[in-house]
């Protein structure tokens, strides 16, 4: 791969034909000061203050039509069987379930909009690859609608910022917060879960999921030295922080829903020890205190380092180059942009052999790009990722996707793109040259074997298809 | 009939076997057995799907997610099955089914990612083995019956290594025509990895011809599907399947109730798809660690450790649970608060495979789990 080819690719999405910048290091850094947090596309989107609504009012009406409906008798006589539903209440689910899919496609074709369309591609690319580290799966009701607004609110605004500022509003994010159950999460000794607990009612209490992912995933990785109790410990300090509207906390003066609210009834009093370190009893701030220490941990520098270094240097990511950028993590207390710098002079992400087999998500905007696309329907694009083997916000884990060649080089994830490239060849209608389109997307790079197969391809549709699997679009 | 794609897959199966000959040179007679690999990703809880009902500190810590058993299958004095699992518990009475609890692999730790590369490496240790044991069973079986295939779009870990694997997945995406195929396999001719996925790909396609068609949206659906890809004489020995959805945090009980349900209606799938095959075919049912045995505030439980596993199929010495039981009062628990485990998941799956391929169970051990090596595989497992 050329120098040319690379930035296009490796650091960018894929080129486009209109594409007439020059491309080398320069063009890479000079898109940090262009990047538009929220280009037409993405302020046309559903907002999580909308979905949120739309899910409080759904909920309520959910909770009504509960309450007003006399128990069947199958629950007396056999408890194992779950209740049956009402048919008010199974209509309200599926409308409500439509809405939110409707939401996440309309969110999904945003993002794919916004990535065919910019002007600041590497910037486009660090936004996926946050939004995939710090990963909410679309799988509950809940979650669907909002997974996007994450990306939107909380990731794009920050991708050119520090990532202590990153963190606090991911966690902070009623997203994350309803994907990782800390909107339900209880202190036992706070008010409301001491009132519960006198009544002897139903069991609430304390959830650790958000707390453990925060540790493991989002900061400080995986074996690093943190124990369950330090687990157990950032839980408590979370509890309060929930979402108006849709988390526990009670109280009719929530405010909008979807916000994040801090929910004083329902936070465990008294000092957390993390790390050895203590954090007075502070309200909401406590936690917050704590978050603030842990972007700036020299795990947490290694830990995003390293992830970096692995989807600009390869699946093995260069130990000197993870050092580098781990040092310049700490030295500037996470300020992003210049861990970009860092990583934009790294030698090793400029070899010329292709380091990175391109996920679902890559291959997918590079072939729209290629052909020139600059928008997408909303069920359609959404409906591809989940036939390439990668559904949008979907991983089916908090972990995100993998980000090595095994996860996405499989025989038959191979196949799907060959299918899907032929109907994109079709689409476009014999009106594309291949094999000149060829020297614009790979400049300087393209092998015999492609050319070859290009140039006696039956057909330009044919051609352009062959060119959209070719090895040089699969790898970048 | 020869048509194009056939003759096109048939060259590159050839080229395949040449090149992926196995290294140990085994002279042994194909083999009918079929094995599948169910994981279940997430933890799944294995208190909440074989209740220690006689145990007696189960109702109380279980609360809520004690309710179910009162409907479920007694097993023995000790346990129940959850009442979704109608049909495996059809295979425990027919004594096809042999479960085991308090179990676990030799991973300690809470992380799903960690303890899932260990549950498929089969090592001690995340990351220390670098492929799957799916894989290297593969090197144990007849040459001539060495086929691994995943059903999904990609390859699992636990499939991942030297032999070279399928996948397959139904998609709804349209089939792309034979001419571009034969193109495709001619532009990927010197490009040793997309060569060796297109040659497996069209490997797998001559077998499913019609499979695109099929529903793969559900579990049940997935069950055939793999029933079909393992059942033709020249199909796949070794098949995985992966299910997800476990991580039951909050809300558990309606949650697993259907995971469970899904489950097995994936079993009783691959069982009628493989009709006669179902006496031949071993089905093992596994996750990475099980969950606390309290239950947590939000109606869920959380990461724990000792778990429940399944064998299940044909020839399975089955209708029995095997479990050196820790019991679930506060002193017994691991860590204080999960299920104590006392027998090596390591160990079940080792005997199992054995016995269910004739290999002798110190050379399975060896080969699947090398950090067990020493450790003695579980006997008894298939009739004889």
């Amino acid at each position: 791969m050329t120098q040319a080819s690379i930035a296009l690719n490796r650091f960018g999405i894929g080129a486009r034909p209109d594409d007439v910048v020059g491309h080398g290091r320069d063009w890479l850094s000079a898109q940090m000061p262009a990047f538009a947090i929220r280009p037409p596309a993405i302020a046309a989107a559903p907002d999580s203050a909308r979905v949120a609504t739309d899910l409080a009012s759904y909920q309520q009406a959910q909770r009504a039509a509960r309450a007003a409906a006399p128990p069947p008798d199958a629950i007396r006589t056999a408890p194992a069987t779950p209740p049956v539903r009402s048919d008010a209440v199974r209509a309200a689910r599926q409308a409500m379930g439509k809405q939110a899919r409707e939401d996440y496609g309309a969110a999904v074709a945003a993002r794919a909009i916004a990535a065919l369309t910019t002007q600041t591609p590497f910037v486009e690319r660090l936004v996926h690859f946050w939004a995939n580290h710090f990963a909410v799966s679309a799988d509950r009701l809940t979650v669907v609608g909002l997974a996007g607004t994450l990306e939107f609110e909380a990731i794009r605004p920050h991708v050119l910022g520090r990532f202590g500022d990153m963190l606090a509003a991911v966690e902070r994010h009623p997203a994350m917060l309803l994907y990782l159950d800390q909107a339900v999460s209880v202190g036992p000794s706070s008010a409301l879960g001491m009132r519960v607990a006198a009544r002897g009612g139903r069991k609430v209490g304390l959830n650790e999921n958000l707390a453990r992912e925060i540790l493991e995933l989002h900061t400080l990785g995986v074996r690093t030295g943190y124990g369950q109790g330090d687990v157990t410990e950032l839980a408590r300090a979370m509890t309060g922080w929930t979402v108006a509207g849709l988390g526990r906390g009670g109280g009719r003066d929530q405010g909008p829903a979807g916000r994040f609210r801090f929910a004083a009834a329902v936070h465990e009093p008294g000092v957390r020890t993390v790390l050895g370190k203590r954090y007075a009893e502070d309200g909401e701030d406590q936690a917050r205190a704590v978050l603030r220490d842990l972007a700036v941990n020299p795990a947490t520098a290694t830990h995003v380092a390293t992830k970096l270094a692995r989807h600009f240097a390869g699946d093995v990511p260069p130990p000197a180059m993870v050092a580098r950028l781990r040092a310049v993590f700490l030295e500037t207390g996470g300020d992003l942009p210049s861990v970009y710098r860092a990583l934009i002079a790294s030698p090793e992400a400029w070899i010329e052999t292709p380091v990175k087999f391109k996920t679902p998500w890559e291959w997918s905007i590079a072939a729209m790009r290629a052909l020139g696309m600059t928008t997408v329907q909303p069920g359609a694009i959404a409906g591809l990722l989940t036939q390439l083997g990668q559904p949008v916000w979907k991983p089916g884990q908090p972990a995100g996707y993998d980000d090595i060649a095994a996860s996405w080089a499989g025989p038959d994830a191979v196949m799907r793109r060959v299918e899907a490239a032929e109907r994109f060849a079709s689409r476009a209608g014999g009106a594309i040259d291949a094999r000149r389109l060829a020297a614009t997307l790979f400049p300087g790079s393209v092998s015999a074997a492609t050319t070859e197969a290009l140039a006696r391809a039956e057909s330009p549709g044919q051609a352009l298809a062959l060119l959209l699997v070719a090895p040089e679009s699969m790898r970048r | 009939m020869l048509d194009r794609r056939h003759f096109i897959t048939s060259a590159m199966l050839g080229g395949v076997a040449g090149a992926f000959a196995p290294r140990m040179a085994f002279a042994r007679a194909a083999t009918a057995k079929r094995f599948v690999f169910i994981i279940q990703r997430g933890a799944a809880d294995g208190l909440g799907t074989i209740g220690a009902i006689g145990d007696p500190a189960f109702a109380g810590v279980r609360g809520d997610l004690a309710v179910d058993f009162a409907s479920g299958t007694r097993l023995d004095g000790l346990f129940a099955l959850h009442p979704a699992l109608a049909t495996t518990a059809g295979l425990y009475a027919r004594k096809e089914a042999v479960f085991a609890h308090a179990i676990a692999s030799p991973y300690r730790d809470r992380s799903h990612f960690d303890g899932q590369n260990v549950l498929e490496t089969g090592g001690a240790t995340a990351y220390q083995v670098k492929d799957g044991w799916l894989n290297r069973l593969l090197d144990l079986l007849p040459a001539d019956s060495a086929r691994g295939i995943a059903v999904a779009a990609t390859v699992p870990m636990a499939l991942r290594g030297r032999r070279e694997v399928a996948s397959y997945a139904p998609s709804n995406l349209p089939d792309a025509s034979d001419d571009l195929l034969q193109r495709v396999a001619m532009l990927y001719q010197g490009d040793a990895q997309l060569h060796g996925l297109w040659s497996e790909a069209m490997a797998t396609r001559s077998l499913t011809n019609d499979l695109a068609q099929a529903n793969g949206q559900n579990a049940a659906a997935t069950g055939t599907l793999a029933a079909r890809l393992i059942a033709p004489a020249n199909g796949a020995r070794i098949a995985m399947i992966e299910t997800g959805g476990w991580d039951t945090h909050a809300g558990q009980r309606g949650r697993l109730a259907a995971q469970l349900k899904g489950l097995d209606a994936m079993i009783g799938a691959l069982q009628t798809g493989l009709g006669p095959l179902w006496a031949e075919t071993m089905v093992l049912v596994a996750t990475e660690f099980g969950r606390t045995v309290a239950v947590n505030g939000t109606g869920g439980t959380d990461h724990g450790t000792g778990a429940s596993a399944m064998v299940l199929g044909g020839g399975v010495a089955g209708g029995r649970v095997i479990a050196d039981w820790p019991g679930l009062g506060a002193g017994a628990l691991y860590d204080g608060r999960d299920l104590r485990p006392t027998m090596a998941l390591d160990a079940f799956i080792g005997g199992a495979v054995a016995a269910h391929f004739g290999v002798e169970p110190g050379l399975a051990m060896a080969t699947l789990f090398p950090a067990s090596a020493r450790t003695l595989a579980i006997e008894g497992l298939v009739r004889t």
